[in-house]
């Protein structure tokens, strides 16, 4: 596979300036993506959901068009999906409307240390507002959460449950149906921030057992701006609006007002209609690609790549041992240099890498580490990514002076 | 690449055998400088006498290569000064990385010009001034110790 036959499908790649490896950031956008958002700005551009002309219902055709993609993608019903502006929008969505709603004083929210802060931080203001306690599952160093941690943290109490499914340092992979069942024998609601996992894994939202999930379009190769919640239909009908406006209501008068039929409720105002347009348009790629051949060569690059950082003894990859484990994310050290250092030395050999503490500052301090190098790959990277950063690694520790 | 630049013996040595990490004994100063974004977090101690002298100073922390070796050379520049002075090379030193101060001006930072092209490195700016932030704070504030 030195030959990536999916690279030339993007064109940021084609001035070969770029060994771009930090996809879980966001990912780099093909043709087809760049081309629906234009083709729906040149061709089908109205206010959609409102226009009674052609040109809107056309509008409101490719809107939702794109959410059959995505509930097909995730094997959930369309009144199921409602667009945000992204992953963090859409925990912040559950957060408010559920959170806000069903979470009394006494009440446990059960989460985990690796959760990237937006998996967090709302269930946190839940817990302020209303006198529920976040409890937290503290994984081994590799993400691994073991049963003795969870039957003792998931009580009577838990009435909520928020998980990564990916880790977006370690890469590990989550056990969510197994805490998702677990969770409902207490009768508690299960949310998954699956931002890094919808790119990378077939995700079944009842195969998993989530109640609610969140990802972001623009991590699978969609347009900024986009992000998607799914919601378990019985629970969005019970919960009251998160914004409220133009396109969410039935009826409005002076004396109240009715909302409007799922998904819509939950999606005042204009909506991005053409980053949903768009987002159509990046489903359809990476269904083209399959996830079988994500995986492939995803496994085969991380594979490689630890194998090439682990000959430093200078080097140090956080997570587990085993490439297949890592879904893409190699996150790493070099001893006596800091992970900025190394993403600035890297930059000048046109590779681009993350460092620092990935917004997930309580798993940095779980680990044991300031901060972290982070290399992700996406169907696009190829050997010679690989081999340029590996090769660029002694090039570091001089450049350091070390 | 004129980024990498940046990176050169001065400031090698200044993070791998920086002068002035450590404590001072009755420091008149101390302030926690931290860089939310990347977590680097330093500590700066001051011991400013009667007159407006910083007779000493050091600091304790950790960071990039970048914001450890700019604290130091800081320190170099300041410990001996007046207050008026200090706060003076403070904007000096950011004058140049805005790329505002005149080259006369410049060359009072001594070591410290190795900044001079960091404002080619946006995402590194912040690095390179937390030490001078920091320091600009506790000489401004008059801060002391509890």
């Amino acid at each position: 596979m030195s030959q990536n036959p999916y690279r030339q499908d993007f064109p940021v790649f084609r001035n070969g300036k770029y060994r771009y490896m930090d996809s879980a950031a966001t990912a780099q956008r093909p043709d087809s993506v760049i081309a629906a958002e234009k083709e729906f700005y040149e061709s089908m551009n109205a206010n959609p959901l409102r226009g009674l002309y052609e040109l809107s219902v056309m509008a409101t055709q490719a809107y939702e068009e794109a959410r059959r993609a995505v509930s097909g993608l995730i094997g959930a019903e369309p009144s199921e999906i409602i667009f945000t502006r992204n992953a963090t929008e859409s925990l912040n969505l559950v957060a408010y409307s559920y959170g806000l709603t069903f979470l009394h004083e006494g009440d446990e929210i059960l989460t985990t240390v690796m959760e990237h802060h937006s998996n967090m931080l709302p269930w946190r203001m839940v817990a302020e507002r209303t006198g529920a306690v976040v409890k937290y599952l503290k994984p081994l160093k590799d993400g691994t959460i073991e049963d003795s941690e969870l039957e003792e943290k998931l009580t009577g109490k838990t009435k909520l449950v928020a998980i990564g499914h990916v880790s977006n340092v370690l890469g590990c992979e989550n056990p969510v149906r197994r805490i998702a069942d677990m969770a409902h024998d207490t009768g508690a609601v299960v949310v998954v921030d699956a931002a890094q996992s919808v790119p990378h894994l077939k995700t079944d939202v009842k195969e998993l057992g989530a109640d609610f999930l969140a990802f972001s379009g623009h991590k699978l190769m969609g347009p900024f701006g986009i992000g998607v919640l799914y919601g378990r239909r019985d629970l969005l009908e019970k919960m009251p609006p998160f914004l409220r406006g133009g396109e969410m209501i039935e009826s409005v008068t002076l004396e109240g007002q009715t909302w409007a039929e799922l998904p819509h409720k939950f999606e005042a105002g204009t909506v991005n209609a053409a980053g949903a347009y768009g987002l159509k348009a990046a489903i359809e790629y990476l269904n083209r690609v399959g996830y079988d051949n994500i995986r492939r060569i995803e496994d085969e690059l991380t594979g490689m790549l630890m194998d090439v950082l682990t000959e430093y003894p200078y080097v140090h990859i956080q997570g587990s041992e085993d490439p297949s484990k890592h879904n893409g994310i190699v996150s790493f050290t070099i001893d006596g240099v800091h992970p900025h250092d190394i993403s600035s030395i890297l930059d000048g050999s046109g590779i681009n890498v993350r460092a620092g503490h990935h917004c997930a500052e309580p798993l940095m301090k779980h680990l044991g580490v300031q901060s972290t190098a982070r290399a992700s790959l996406y169907l696009y990277n190829d050997e010679e990514d690989v081999r340029a950063l590996s090769e660029a690694i002694p090039g570091i520790r001089r450049v350091m002076g070390l | 690449m004129a980024l990498n630049s940046i990176y050169g013996e001065i400031l090698n040595e200044h993070n791998l055998r920086p002068v002035h990490k450590g404590r001072i004994e009755n420091p008149s100063l101390v302030l926690d400088g931290k860089n939310p974004s990347c977590g680097d977090e330093i500590t700066i101690e001051l011991r400013v006498n009667d007159e407006d002298v910083i007779e000493d100073g050091c600091f304790t922390g950790s960071g990039c290569a970048i914001s450890q070796a700019s604290v130091d050379m800081m320190l170099d520049l300041i410990i001996g000064e007046k207050r008026e002075r200090a706060l003076k090379l403070y904007e000096i030193f950011m004058g140049m990385i805005r790329g505002e101060a005149g080259e006369e001006e410049t060359e009072e930072l001594d070591e410290a010009m190795v900044f001079k092209d960091i404002s080619h490195m946006p995402a590194r700016v912040k690095c390179a001034v937390l030490g001078w932030r920091t320091m600009r704070e506790m000489l401004d504030g008059r801060l002391s110790v509890e």
